[in-house]
């Protein structure tokens, strides 16, 4: 009998964990997931909080009814890893041992890393949205906001979903538009990037959208100090950026038991993992995926998922003592909510850049252009995230492999048929 | 593509002037990079944060970020940015002679 342990039950040790169980009798294997807590968030939605688009209690469930029956599901805080002794040292005093580890547990966001961020203004002035609480007390600041500089700030790489600040910028210019007053509201993208998103051919497509909706860019601003009282963003060269409000998506590290645990993680706390296998460097029979691994590639859901299969085929590969021959391309996509109900899509992998075209066939949705296809992807993925991809179920004509062949198999018609 | 003559050695780098082979670098190349992005001289703590990185692309085949250098090579993240003013990471690395850090995505 394998016994195999998923530290974190968010989307990756959620989907991963219901693969495992699907691929193993309740005799051969058992699964057990731990969590600290019981709150499953749909971490896409937040980005819609501020705008009074949906609710914090609505993008929220509870994580054990993702997981399929024959899955133990355990709440408790995670503390260490004793890789020698495979085993996992639980906040509640317990201890799992394992013979397979799976570390999915996300990132961890470090506001108090850079200065002034807690300090007086934050949750006043100064916000995030990547947290629920966070994106909830800007739902207000921003419904009694009524001119005047707002900027959105990212403090330093990696984080979470990439695009979601620049969404953020679309959607606060669709928002303020709707309340009439766009006119008084000065909206400002600050980021530590060379230009408006890592990838040279969509920073185009995205640097351009800013300029059409006339949001400012302010590049290669790395904040040393976010100053509440004064209303400034301070760079470590000594530039300022003054503001009235601002969204400051803070600092991400690895969980932190990672970085106690002896050569698991890298400086910031993520598992330095193998870019093809999802092995970790540390030792064989352990694995991770999703934001918890260090691999050159967006801190996505999506990248989340295609790993989600090449990790459950080389488990099984390891445990039957079989060489890991599966192997993730580092395929990403991303729906990117552009505001009046539009969006756009990109696609790429460690070695294609986005590519404007149409995913993941000739018919599918279209690629590096805003139309409002794209639009109902994005909503419509909410849908998909409950009932199709923590289940561990494969979006028909999307696989882990990036589909660069056009494949007739559209998107599009599979999710109007999934939710009509 | 650039070659040029640097420190007496023909030496090849990219477009954004990071070397192309890392195993041309040497302490005289480094000094006379430096010194033509506008660091002269170069002090210990300069090469406290050089020799750092040659150690961990040596080590892990991509040059640290600026956070990872703040925490792992002893010279806090304001005073990188003293030393190395602009982009830390990157410049450091261009000095210390091995290629842009990957970063992130
Ligand atoms: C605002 C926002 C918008 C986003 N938009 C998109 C989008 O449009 N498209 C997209 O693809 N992705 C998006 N993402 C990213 C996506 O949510 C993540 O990439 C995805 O959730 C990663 O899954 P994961 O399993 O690695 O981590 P998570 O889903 O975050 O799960 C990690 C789990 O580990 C648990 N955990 C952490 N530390 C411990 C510990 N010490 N002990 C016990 N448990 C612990 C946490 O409670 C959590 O449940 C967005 C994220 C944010 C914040």
């Amino acid at each position: 009998m394998h016994r195999i342990v998923i530290l974190g039950g968010g989307k990756g040790g959620t989907l991963a964990a219901n693969r495992l169980r699907k691929a193993y009798g309740l005799n051969e294997a058992s699964v057990t997931v731990v969590d600290q807590d019981d709150q499953h968030i749909y971490q896409p939605g937040l980005l819609f909080v501020p705008f009074g688009l949906t609710h914090s209690e609505d993008i929220v469930r509870p994580r054990g009814r993702q997981l399929h029956r024959g899955i133990d599901y355990r709440t408790s805080a995670i503390i260490h890893v004793d890789l020698a002794g495979q085993s996992v040292q639980l906040a509640d005093g317990s201890e799992l041992s394992y013979d397979v580890l799976v570390v999915a547990t996300g990132a961890v966001l470090a506001p108090d890393e850079t200065e002034g961020l807690t300090g007086p203004g934050w949750m006043e002035k100064v916000f995030t949205f990547y947290t629920p609480e966070g994106a909830a007390a800007l739902e207000e600041a921003l419904a009694v906001f009524d001119g005047g500089r707002l900027v959105v700030n990212v403090v330093e790489m990696p984080i979470k979903c990439p695009v979601a600040p620049l969404e953020f910028c679309f959607l606060a210019d669709w928002y303020f538009h709707e309340r009439g007053i766009r006119d008084r509201v000065e909206l400002t993208f600050v980021t530590p990037l060379d230009a408006a998103f890592t990838k040279p051919v969509a920073a185009n497509h995205l640097g351009g959208l800013l300029e059409q909706r006339g949001i400012e860019l302010v590049t290669e601003f790395n904040t040393g100090e976010v100053d509440g009282t004064g209303g400034r963003l301070v760079s470590f060269d000594g530039r300022e950026v003054p503001f009235d409000l601002a969204v400051v998506i803070p600092l991400h590290n690895g969980a932190s038991y990672v970085a106690r645990s002896e050569g698991l993680g890298d400086a910031l706390g993520f598992v330095v993992t193998d870019t093809h296998t999802l092995q970790a460097a540390v030792a064989p029979n352990v694995f991770a995926l999703g934001d918890a691994a260090s691999l050159p590639v967006s801190k996505a859901g999506s990248v989340t998922h295609f790993e989600g299969e090449v990790l459950v085929e080389n488990i099984r590969r390891f445990l039957d003592g079989e060489p890991l021959d599966a192997s993730y391309d580092g395929h990403a996509n991303c729906f990117i909510k552009t505001g009046f109900s539009k969006a756009m899509l990109i696609d790429f992998n460690y070695d294609v850049e986005p590519l404007p075209g149409h995913y993941p066939g000739l018919v599918g949705l279209p690629l590096l252009k805003e139309s409002h296809l794209n639009h109902l992807g994005k909503l419509m993925f909410q849908w998909l995230y409950w009932h199709s991809l923590l289940p561990g179920r494969d979006i028909p004509g999307i696989s882990s492999a990036m589909p660069l062949g056009g494949k007739l198999q559209a998107l599009e018609s599979n999710v109007k048929e999934r939710v009509s | 593509m650039t070659i040029d003559t640097i420190a007496g050695v023909q030496i090849e780098s990219d477009e954004e002037g990071f070397l192309v082979d890392p195993t041309q670098w040497n302490d005289e190349v480094a000094v006379e990079i430096a010194r033509r992005e506008g660091i002269d001289p170069l002090t210990d703590r300069h090469w406290q944060v050089i020799r750092f990185m040659r150690s961990e692309y040596e080590t892990k085949g991509t040059g640290p970020t600026v956070r990872a250098l703040g925490k792992t090579s002893g010279v806090s993240i304001k005073e990188l940015y003293q030393l190395f003013p602009k982009g830390p990471a990157k410049l450091a690395a261009k000095i210390a002679g091995i290629p842009k850090p990957r970063g992130c995505i």
